[in-house]
């Protein structure tokens, strides 16, 4: 049965097969995904001369005051700043070597949503993953909630940097408040879940801790740079989940953030969240408990928790348990079948799917179960989407030995008798795309 | 709970009984004329602002910097009982609401306390009493009582089946094209591939026939679309689309949509500004969807619903938080309105829930019962067996919302 792990390998934990099918991974599936574990993100490369956020935002922030230079700026720049990231970030997935490493960029990134949909988020939400996600994700879940937490781009979608202590020196000046957005989706969606046992007085008092997290302006040192402002921090000390802060400024958002990461909700969340993606959509619990016991003996150690979890059972069951996502199934068509000519189809295809690199509809990021992505309309336009991508596949290989590589033994015969009965060879590779084995990982 | 295996398979049974030759079984099966349109305002709309009660005497403090000013102020509401106004970016709305078409529940919520969106919205959705990651909606659940053939469908207006619509009863979903259609021979070779696969198989035969159904129903002008469909630039086409296919004869009766942004958290803003620029799409795309429905607007409710309302104080970022209790209304033909309903609870301190949040009189859930018996004619019984079956908290449907 090596194929079909070979199968489960390269599509559930990595982005599907390129053109040259499993041949590399057969003899050792699940070495080959433990080795991407241990080495460098193989997606970088294709990332490079992208800008920090830092220095994009500190040329916003020259000109957010002035509106007609706003829009300028935005449209100038900000936008086909956006355009530019998720394209080589597509391109990156499509060509990387690194599937596993880049399938879990994209599970952090997804746990930790910053989205578009909030117009000013638009410019720098690729530099986010690059600098807060990319960095952390074979790391400590320490470091990636800190990095997440205080990336500019975090703080600006979920409003930490409008959100003042109402008793702080600009507060009492300025009659401002608190805006608990960022707390509640911190103890909400980050870390112990809506079930995790807090309250709302837990929310306000992590709001009150992340007053002054914000991002320098015109007049501190660092312009578009983390920034923590004493002035707009809450005095005082803070009770959150029974324990005792005492006034300690930057520190007790920060200890706190820690303390979060290392609750067994946390987790317990987190390894629910890893199953469902690896597993299937109802994960059974003893892979949620294992994956949560190491997570606890680690102290958070994420790689060993992805080691864990590619050494489980379970995921290596039922090859088609779960069903490609709209940017999957964009992703593994064209690893397969090549890209398009013209970059720009890369995008189009994704915003046929209704799923544009960092526009999830909400801080809950996209679903992660089949009904949610397998509707009538949507079912069509993946169907629709394949026979356009067939059309304009560049490749000349012939779609039977692609079915073979590609599906390998997880095939049902009447996949490949429809295949290789096909009008044309257009038809043959839609429907090979179109084929449940392709889309369900 | 319905797990996902009961949910895959109990979609594969219904698949083939119902949808069998995509034609519709019967004339004999023809539902009444009663067709019912629930429209999702994800992210909590702020009651308060969309319907200001300036006559509470506890308002204005409430509020401070986010009341909107009484009638007949610069900027302020359109006045509708004396007590609640409407906000001036909905004026669209005052018509129906003259015409005695618009009923306003300006203190509604979900069964469960909870001020997690997702958790709230998946309890307006779910029908039950809690947020439990079904894979059912009460919708959905409600189709299978009502007389249907597969071309009058449960219909989502976007790319995906909202929650409320998931279940066994075959549903259809559109959204503008954008694509040239996959011919009908690779189609039936593809749902030959599907056959051992349930929810692909599902899928594919709902929208097969969703796409014939909006062959008929939709001409060129409803086509064209890109991006995200929730967002508030978008909802007056696909409003105007769906009064297209509920207006059809033979069309289908029930109908869903949903639109984005209203989580509004920092500069909401009061007769202008964030809120007032998503109010006013929507009051546009109602307008827009009644026109369409021509005469069938009398055998209509649209039900506007969000999952919950938001914090009556402003926050320090001149927005709101999530709260609990928030407005619904509901428009149409068949609604018994031109009016204010519900009760209302008052805002004075020790009236607000938690001290913070304007505390709800009327569950959702009943609001949607009370359209599901008396507009639908979905028996009581049915109602509190199986669309809204939470043992730990039964349903009352709530009785003179509908025109009878």
């Amino acid at each position: 049965m090596t194929s079909v792990d070979a199968f489960i390998a390269a599509n559930r934990f990595g982005l599907g097969p390129r053109l040259g099918g499993l041949s590399g991974i057969a003899h050792d599936p699940r070495g080959w995904l433990l080795r991407q574990l241990g080495t460098a993100d193989g997606t970088a490369p294709h990332l490079a001369g992208l800008p920090s956020a830092k220095s994009v935002l500190a040329e916003f922030i020259k000109v957010r005051r002035d509106p007609v230079a706003r829009m300028k700026f935005n449209k100038e720049k900000g936008n086909p700043l956006y355009i530019r990231e998720a394209m080589q970030r597509t391109a990156g997935a499509i060509e990387t070597d690194t599937p596993f490493r880049e399938r879990l960029v994209r599970f952090w990134s997804n746990h930790f949503t910053v989205s578009i949909m909030k117009g000013p988020v638009r410019k720098f939400a690729g530099a986010y993953e690059r600098e807060a996600i990319r960095p952390h994700v074979t790391g400590r879940f320490e470091d990636l909630l800190l990095a997440v937490v205080r990336h500019p781009a975090m703080l600006m979608y979920l409003d930490n940097v409008v959100s003042i202590g109402p008793n702080s020196k600009l507060g009492r000046r300025r009659n401002r408040g608190l805006n608990e957005n960022l707390s509640r989706e911190i103890l909400e969606l980050y870390t112990l879940g809506v079930d995790g046992g807090y309250k709302q007085a837990d929310i306000i008092a992590l709001a009150r801790m992340l007053t002054g997290w914000t991002v320098a302006g015109r007049r501190q040192s660092d312009p578009g740079a983390f920034v923590f402002l004493a002035p707009r921090h809450e005095p005082g000390p803070k009770t959150f989940l029974d324990r005792r802060f005492s006034e300690d400024g930057e520190n007790e958002a920060e200890e706190a953030l820690r303390m979060l990461a290392r609750h067994p909700a946390t987790a317990r969340f987190i390894a629910t969240k890893l199953a469902r993606h690896f597993i299937t959509d109802d994960p059974p619990d003893t892979a949620v408990r294992a994956l949560e016991r190491r997570y606890l003996d680690t102290g958070g150690d994420l790689r060993e928790v992805f080691r864990a979890l590619v050494m489980l059972e379970e995921p290596w069951r039922d090859p088609l348990a779960k069903v490609k996502t709209g940017e999957e199934l964009v992703i593994s068509a064209m690893r397969l079948v090549g890209p398009p000519k013209k970059k720009k189809q890369i995008l189009s295809a994704l915003r046929l799917l209704g799923q544009m690199p960092f526009g999830a509809p909400s801080p809950a990021g996209w679903p992660d179960v089949a009904a949610a992505w397998i509707g009538p309309e949507s079912l069509i336009r993946r169907i629709e989407l394949m026979e356009l991508l067939a059309k304009r596949s560049a490749s000349s290989a012939d779609p039977r030995g692609l079915a073979d590589q590609a599906l390998a033994a997880v095939a049902r015969q009447s996949t490949i008798a429809a295949i290789g009965r096909a009008e044309s060879r257009r038809e043959a590779l839609a429907l090979l795309l179109a084929s449940p084995e392709f889309q369900r990982r | 709970m319905t797990t996902r295996r009961q949910f895959i398979h109990g979609a594969a049974g219904l698949g083939t009984s119902l949808l069998t030759g995509g034609m519709p079984v019967s004339w004999a099966a023809l539902p009444g004329e009663a067709r019912f349109l629930l429209v999702i305002l994800r992210g909590g709309l702020d009651g308060l602002a969309a319907f200001p009660p300036y006559g509470d005497p506890d308002f204005a403090a409430a509020r401070g910097g986010l009341a909107l000013p009484a009638p007949g102020r610069p900027g302020g509401a359109i006045r509708l009982d004396g007590r609640h106004g409407m906000h001036p970016s909905l004026a669209p709305l005052s018509e129906f609401y003259e015409r005695e078409e618009m009923l306003v529940l300006p203190a509604v919520a979900g069964p469960q306390r909870t001020r997690s969106h997702f958790d709230a919205q998946e309890v307006l959705e779910n029908g039950l009493s809690h947020a439990n990651k079904g894979m059912e909606g009460w919708l959905n659940r409600a189709l299978g009582h009502l007389q249907s053939g597969p071309d009058r469908l449960g219909l989502a207006i976007g790319y995906d089946v909202p929650l409320v619509l998931w279940g066994g009863v075959p549903v259809a979903s559109w959204a503008p094209a954008r694509l040239p259609p996959s011919d009908a021979t690779l189609l039936d070779k593809v749902e030959r591939l599907y056959a051992r696969d349930a929810l692909f198989a599902k899928a594919l035969k709902e929208g097969r026939t969703a796409k014939k159904m909006a062959g008929k129903v939709m001409d060129g002008s409803m086509k064209k679309g890109r991006g995200n469909l929730r967002s508030p630039g978008r909802f007056a086409a696909l409003a105007a689309a769906a009064g297209r296919f509920l207006a059809e004869p033979a069309g289908t009766r029930i109908a869903v949509l949903e639109m984005g942004g209203w989580d509004t958290h920092a500069n909401q803003g009061v007769s202008e500004g964030r809120l007032a620029r998503n109010l006013a799409p929507l009051a546009d795309g109602l307008v827009q969807c009644r026109s369409q429905l021509g005469p069938a607007w009398n055998h209509t409710v649209i039900a506007v619903v969000t999952e919950f309302g938001r914090t009556v104080r402003m926050n320090g970022t001149r927005g709101t938080d999530h709260g609990t209790a928030g407005a619904a209304f509901l428009l149409g033909g068949a609604v018994a309105g031109g009016r204010v309903a519900g009760g209302w609870p008052g805002l004075s301190p020790e009236k607000l829930y938690k001290g913070r949040d304007l505390a709800p009189v009327i569950d959702m859930r009943a609001v949607f019962a009370g359209i599901l018996h008396e507009h639908l004619g979905v028996s009581r019984g049915k109602l509190r067996q199986s669309v809204f079956p939470a043992a730990d908290s039964p349903v009352n449907p709530s009785e003179g919302f509908i025109r009878t």
